[in-house]
């Protein structure tokens, strides 16, 4: 992250050289991708809002979660036996003309908002080999340029759970580093980007090939290994539920340490030391 | 900044920039989705995906299971019926008097019966047949290997795509579906007229219906009628190769 001089004092308020290229390129076209993937993954679960565990799954088989609209018109999400009123965001909604949709996911949250499960294949497929490749290559660089042994790493005294404690107690109370430690992601940053990174990322891969009927032939372990087709697609799912949990985090914690440097450090790589309290 | 009325400033002006944000790509990707070339470009990605199954697993076989894997409902998609009178007769007498109809760019064009079918060499497969709108339905499967048919009619040179007509309508556009030869000829390829060990229900597709079984549903072409092998999928109907690719867009390689 870090490739200022050793020999000048990293105090607050010191702008110095943060995020490599090759992250902030990879971050950005992720992003959007990510956000392309998103949407048009919620108007393809709309072609059929019901989600299954095991190899098959359809309209008689029991679904453990299921979007739609009741006997009286109300909008509702079905998890297992807990059923939740969801009128007006899933499952019964009005567009931007004031027309009644019976639709899982709103026209506002999808890609195209217009119903179309061709339009979505399309643009979910061919993002795919944006996706996919992007991580593949931003991962392998980042080995060899060193940035996943730096700043990923996890290492034995970081993984104590005393330390672990008081890193969680230190952002409760919202008191971030300061100065130079300000350039090395705490435990728990390195906990949510290694799991993005080796954990949600590639599982979502993993899990949208297993959906492939092609691949399921040539690698169906790779189906199996889920559990079935119908669990790769209810896995998916819960997947990018957890990378949105995962960009909502991301996004209050960039607020709270101050958007516009992180932004910065983000786009430009100049990054302003965050000022000792004292200072400030 | 920091004090109590900047931040309300800052979150208003954030939530401002979320919503206008928010439209923005809605409305931008609208946009783009209604593009010729951006969709062109979109659609790129179907030669990848075909290319790279083809080279990963041209001759893989789909999974088969057991009998104890299958559905207890195997459900019914696209049109369940046939309104057309011929159809109705022939499907009153178990399709006696029928003819699966082969021609095109073959040596000899053939009209099967439905007899001459069963008596062919069979091919029994319980396999996972994958809806392109997401749901999966394991069920069994029993015909002659298309390959078997294609032979009898001695294939021309020519020959580059198999096209499926059939006998079922949207509005006054019978179906259609094609396949390339590398999915005529899998093993897996079969016209089946079993289904769960009982001869083909009108909802899924009697007499006749294809399974190309490493593609999506809406590939597998109920109520066959009329096998032509082709040099090209120009000139039938829209070009695309399927009902669906030409209305709707969806792709003709559906491996994915």
């Amino acid at each position: 992250m870090s490739n200022s001089k050793p020999d000048q004092p990293l105090q607050g308020g010191k702008v110095v050289k943060r995020h490599r290229l090759s992250t902030r390129i990879w971050h950005w076209i992720n992003a959007a991708t990510l956000l392309v993937m998103l949407m048009s993954g919620l108007m393809i679960f709309n072609a059929h809002p019901r989600l299954y565990w095991g190899e098959y799954g359809a309209n008689s088989d029991p679904a453990w979660l299921e979007i739609g609209s009741n006997a009286q018109g109300k909008g509702i999400l079905r998890i297992g036996e807990i059923t939740l009123e969801t009128t007006g965001v899933l499952g019964v909604w009005t567009d931007r003309d004031g027309k009644l949709k019976r639709r899982a996911f709103p026209a506002w949250s999808t890609i195209p908002s217009k119903y179309s499960l061709a339009d979505a294949r399309l643009w979910h497929l061919a993002f795919a080999w944006v996706l996919a490749p992007g991580l593949l290559v931003y991962l392998l660089w980042s080995l060899i340029n060193g940035h996943l042994r730096r700043d990923i790493h996890i290492n034995r005294s970081e993984w104590r759970p005393a330390h672990l404690w008081h890193v969680v107690r230190e952002h409760a109370r919202l008191r971030f580093a300061t100065g130079a430690e300000a350039l090395k992601y705490n435990s728990l940053q390195k906990l949510a980007y290694a799991g993005v990174l080796f954990g949600l990322l590639p599982l979502a891969v993993l899990t949208g090939l297993a959906m492939s009927p092609g691949t399921d032939a040539w690698a169906p372990a790779v189906t199996q290994v889920f559990g079935g087709r119908q669990t790769a697609r209810s896995l998916h799912f819960i997947i990018a539920i957890a990378l949105v949990g995962f960009f909502l985090l991301h996004i209050a914690m960039v607020l709270l340490a101050g958007p516009i440097n992180e932004i910065r450090a983000m786009i430009t790589g100049n990054y302003r030391l965050p000022r000792e309290k004292d200072d400030a | 900044m920091r004090d109590k009325s900047g931040l309300v400033t800052r979150r208003g002006l954030i939530r401002a920039g979320a919503i206008g944000a928010g439209g923005l790509i809605l409305s931008g990707c609208d946009r783009l989705n209604g593009s010729t070339r951006f969709r062109e470009m979109l659609q790129g990605a179907e030669g990848l995906h075909l290319r790279s199954q083809r080279l990963l697993g041209r001759d893989a076989l789909a999974r088969e299971f057991s009998e104890s894997d299958m559905s207890p409902v195997f459900r019914a998609n696209g049109n369940r019926e046939v309104r057309d009178n011929t159809y109705r007769k022939l499907l009153g007498r178990n399709f006696d008097g029928w003819a699966l109809k082969v021609d095109g760019l073959v040596n000899r064009p053939l009209s099967l019966p439905l007899a001459a079918i069963r008596a062919m060499p069979q091919r029994a497969q319980i396999t996972r047949h994958d809806c392109v709108e997401g749901w999966s339905a394991i069920g069994k499967w029993q015909g002659p290997q298309l390959s078997h048919v294609l032979d009898l009619a001695g294939l021309s040179d020519k020959a580059r795509y198999i096209v499926f007509h059939c006998a079922d309508r949207f509005g006054s556009v019978p179906y259609y579906e094609s396949i390339d030869l590398a999915d005529a000829y899998h093993p897996q390829t079969i016209l089946a007229w079993r289904m769960n060990g009982q001869d083909l229900p009108e909802a899924h597709g009697a007499p006749l219906r294809l399974r190309v079984e490493r593609q999506l549903g809406y590939k597998h072409a109920k109520y066959v009628m009329q096998i032509e092998a082709r040099d090209t999928l120009a000139g039938l109907y829209r070009g695309k190769g399927g009902y669906w690719e030409d209305r709707g867009d969806y792709a003709w390689y559906a491996g994915i």
